[in-house]
């Protein structure tokens, strides 16, 4: 009888994983490896699957993570698309070969040209602005002008952003080199940690909170953080984003650093029809709306409309750079910050 | 006397199939040991360099910072409910044990969002008395912050395992020792504490290795350690020798800590001899001392659960109708399927090796089954690496070996019996344990009657061990059920497609500033973690009546 519990448990096992594997040669699928983790994805995923009838597999992870799954899987790779946020993770992935270019005139119009990796290897999603912070009991607007200015003498203990550990801040500095040169990049980046109110640390949504606090008067973070911030269950958090007012930096010359979250079709896609028209779906008018309504993000799809808040915070002038130059620029952004000594 | 001599064979089908189990068991901490030869990846020379002195310095910090605070906490509750009566005494028994419930990361999200600057703390009394602080009110997020956490849920172990032993001390060796004129301190630091030093420093040991497997905290906290090295060097930077590396550095703490474990313990014993054991008498100190110990208890376990567990249970009132679907049921009918098959594997597995101990006399069967215990002293993040090495091998090979067409999917790696196995190894001493001591108790002579009366061994198993020692069985099951649910890192590397846990869930929504979200199912967890904290304190007192 023991046998036959082993032998059980085994056969059980065996068809837990075989359920787990052979689901994929019966029916219609996209496997998505995604280090997007918005609540909003999965009802995106269903409204695909209820249009198409290919269900939608997702591992979720930290885009590290998925390229390394990537990278270890190789040519036995489940995965049909990568979806992550900010351009540099996208061009990581490229650089190690794990995607392929694809081309579809649906892509090509629903996404400006700005937003594509030129060969077809990504795509643009929507894009977030990274923008000033600042507290709109101690700075005026007028007060603020760009990213350069933050590191003026007069903001000295004033400035709050995150670890450089951050992609954000990785691909922000990435920028400033295509715009600077590396030296005008390091002056930059020892200028303004010389003028910060404490050692980075923390999130987003903390240094916001640091403001509101009075730990620090400004601070650079992505827009979408304070919608979702002023949209929270907590009292407490909507206040403190009501405490601090939204600056688009750089207007008056290159424009606000903006970033994409993006996906591309992998390398040995299994469904890789499948893996674009789940693309196609996710840059549609329709899905592109959707999104931008729960998320605070950008739509990359002219036609899409903007939602309130976006509408609220008003149109501004985006730096036209290509994205994959972040990407190019990002171990070079690594650097520098560790030179000077940004944690 | 011995009237026949008797031949044992080893071999027979138990041996094997144990054997067979143990090398499975085996397998992570072999993988490690044979990758060590291979040359160094790309990224050790950047790791070893710049930041490997880091990794050292503070996981030893953190050790040590632990290992004190956790004696301090432990130690001393211990010694005030084994020996005195004050109020509340009777139920500080076991609610000083429910900080256990907590896994280290859940603690972390709690106590930063109650501190911070919109936490019900601050805005407090920023909207009733106009007080106002820059940040937070205790920065966290740095090393002391880290000890503090990692201390707060692990005292238990320390307070678990020093109050079983301070009330089976010999009272007449206190006795003694007060009748030679020394007070209740002094007995205590030259009587007590030394006859429990052998447990205590079992428990800091045993807090220790959690602390070696914690990645939740020092990650949400930016404080790096082996485990974040051994995270970041296979994913961010790709370098898979690398974490094998770390991981071979991180066994060695393992070793070092089980090492000095034993060398303290050595030979001996201090139990009371048998007949010796009188029940214990309680002294009822004054008053104002009994209010100072009750105070004591109180604050302890305030700060250690009750007040991270009022603050999970407000941020559940505030998001609960957002989070709470049908994907929530779907992600707790997942994780305690997952936990349930587990638990029944490992007791199965812990069966029939505890089997074939009791039917072989080899001395050295029993001590190769040890190492089937010895994934509990491993961090989850080495065991991680340790199988996907192997499985993905072994997925390349069945790939270019046997199969021409190319079919989606992976046969070990990313399926749930790479997951399950890794629990296995990872959690096996939590089901062996509560099986081996069923075993102990029924003794062997019901096993030997049943066979002399000709039934074979497998059908005695069935009829007469298993149902005697069902109550140890599904103990077992349930504390690897509990640990399973908890379980972070292992689960992070190894989970497969569409497969989120409770643990998973929570570390992703709180990573992703969604920390209010995050604490539905962090309350699912803490809550089953409850369940066999009493069942567990229920034994201990009836063991020690």
């Amino acid at each position: 009888m023991l046998k036959a519990l082993i032998q059980s448990t085994f056969v059980a096992l065996a068809g837990a994983f075989l359920i787990a594997c052979g689901s994929a040669n019966q029916e219609e699928v996209v496997n998505v490896y995604t280090h997007r983790h918005y609540e909003a994805d999965q009802q995106l995923f269903d409204m695909f699957t209820e249009a198409t009838g290919i269900k939608v597999n997702v591992v979720s992870a930290s885009a590290d993570e998925l390229i390394q799954k990537l990278e270890l899987e190789g040519p036995n790779s489940p995965a049909d698309v990568l979806i992550t946020v900010d351009a540099g993770r996208l061009y990581r992935a490229q650089t190690k070969d794990l995607l392929q270019a694809v081309s579809s005139d649906v892509l090509n119009s629903n996404i400006p040209a700005k937003f594509r990796e030129p060969a077809g290897n990504w795509f643009g999603l929507t894009y977030r602005a990274r923008i000033l912070a600042y507290s709109v009991d101690r700075v005026s607007p007028e007060e603020l002008s760009s990213y350069e200015a933050l590191t003026e003498e007069n903001w000295k203990g004033r400035v709050l952003t995150r670890s450089s550990e951050n992609i954000y801040n990785q691909s922000l500095l990435a920028s400033v080199i295509a715009h600077k040169g590396s030296e005008g990049a390091a002056e930059w980046a020892s200028g303004l940690l010389a003028n910060m109110a404490r050692v980075p640390k923390g999130s987003d949504r903390d240094q916001v909170k640091a403001v509101a606090s009075g730990e620090g008067d400004v601070a650079i973070v992505n827009t979408y953080y304070i919608g979702i911030m002023l949209n929270d269950a907590n009292e407490e958090e909507r206040k403190a984003a009501e405490k601090v007012g939204i600056f688009f930096p750089n207007q008056d010359d290159r424009g606000t650093h903006i970033n994409i979250s993006g996906a591309g079709v992998t390398k040995y896609a299994p469904n890789k029809d499948n893996a674009i028209k789940l693309l196609e779906f996710l840059s549609s008018k329709d899905a592109q709306e959707f999104l931008a309504n729960i998320n605070f993000e950008y739509p990359v799809n002219p036609a899409a409309a903007f939602s309130e808040q976006l509408l609220k915070w008003g149109t501004f002038k985006a730096d036209d750079i290509n994205l994959s130059v972040l990407g190019e620029n990002n171990s070079e952004a690594v650097v520098i910050f560790d030179k000077v000594g940004w944690k | 006397m011995e009237l026949v001599k008797r031949t044992y064979y080893w071999w027979n089908k138990w041996t094997g199939y144990s054997l067979l189990i143990l090398l499975l068991v085996a397998t992570p901490l072999l993988t490690i040991f044979f990758k060590i030869f291979d040359s160094p990846g790309d990224s050790w020379k950047h790791i070893s360099e710049t930041l490997l002195w880091g990794y050292f310095q503070n996981t030893v910090f953190i050790l040590i910072g632990v290992a004190f605070f956790t004696f301090l906490l432990g130690v001393s509750t211990a010694w005030l409910v084994s020996n005195y009566e004050f109020p509340g005494r009777k139920y500080f028994e076991w609610l000083l044990i429910l900080p256990l419930s907590f896994p280290g990361y859940i603690m972390a999200y709690t106590y930063v969002g109650l501190l911070s600057y919109t936490g019900p703390i601050q805005s407090f009394l920023r909207n009733n008395f106009d007080i106002t602080f820059k940040g937070p009110l205790i920065d966290l997020m740095n090393l002391p912050g880290t000890i503090f956490i990692l201390s707060v849920t692990l005292f238990p172990y320390v307070f678990l395992i020093s109050r079983t032993s301070f009330l089976q001390q010999s009272k007449s060796l206190q006795e003694a020792s007060f009748l030679l004129g020394s007070n209740r301190f002094q007995t205590f630091f030259k009587v007590a504490l030394p006859m429990a030093r052998p447990a205590i420093v079992g428990g800091i040991a045993l807090a220790s290795m959690e602390v070696l497997n914690d990645y939740g905290t020092v990650k949400y906290f930016g404080v790096n350690t082996f485990t974040t090295g051994i995270f970041r060097s296979w994913f961010s930077l790709g370098d898979s020798t690398t974490a094998i590396y770390l991981a071979a550095i991180l066994m060695i703490f393992v070793f070092t800590i089980l090492y000095l474990e034993s060398w303290q313990r050595g030979n001996r014993q201090y139990a009371s001899l048998k007949g010796t054991h009188k029940p214990t008498v309680r002294l009822e100190p004054t008053k104002p001392k009994q209010f100072l110990y009750t105070s004591i208890c109180l604050v302890i376990f305030l700060v250690s659960f009750l007040i991270p567990f009022f603050q999970i249970l407000h941020w559940v009132s505030m998001t609960y109708q957002k989070v709470i679907n049908q994907d929530f049921f779907l992600l707790i009918y997942r994780s305690f399927t997952l936990a349930a098959i587990t638990g029944v594997v490992i007791v199965i597995l812990s069966v029939i090796l505890l089997y074939t101990l009791r039917l072989s006399p080899f001395k050295w069967i029993k001590n190769i089954t040890k190492i089937s215990t010895l994934g509990y002293a491993i961090p989850g993040a080495v065991i991680a690496v340790g199988i996907m090495i192997p499985f993905l091998a072994f997925d390349k090979w069945v790939y270019n070996t046997f199969l021409t067409a190319k079919t989606a999917g992976l046969f070990l790696s990313g399926t749930l019996f790479a997951l399950v196995f890794a629990y296995v190894v990872r959690f096996m001493a939590v089901g062996y344990n509560p099986v081996e001591s069923g075993f102990q108790k029924i003794g062997i002579h019901v096993n030997e009657a049943s066979r002399l009366l000709g039934s074979r061994s497998t059908k005695t198993l069935f009829k007469i061990d298993l149902p005697l020692i069902k109550n140890s069985l599904v103990s077992g099951v349930l504390l690897v059920f509990v640990d399973v649910l908890k379980e972070l890192p292992l689960t992070l590397i190894l989970r497969p497609f569409n497969y989120q846990t409770l643990a998973t869930k929570t570390f992703d929504m709180a990573t992703n500033e969604m920390i209010a979200e995050s604490s539905n199912a962090a309350l699912i967890i803490i809550l089953t973690g409850i369940i066999p904290i009493i069942l567990l304190n229920r034994l201990i007192n009836k063991k020690i009546g």
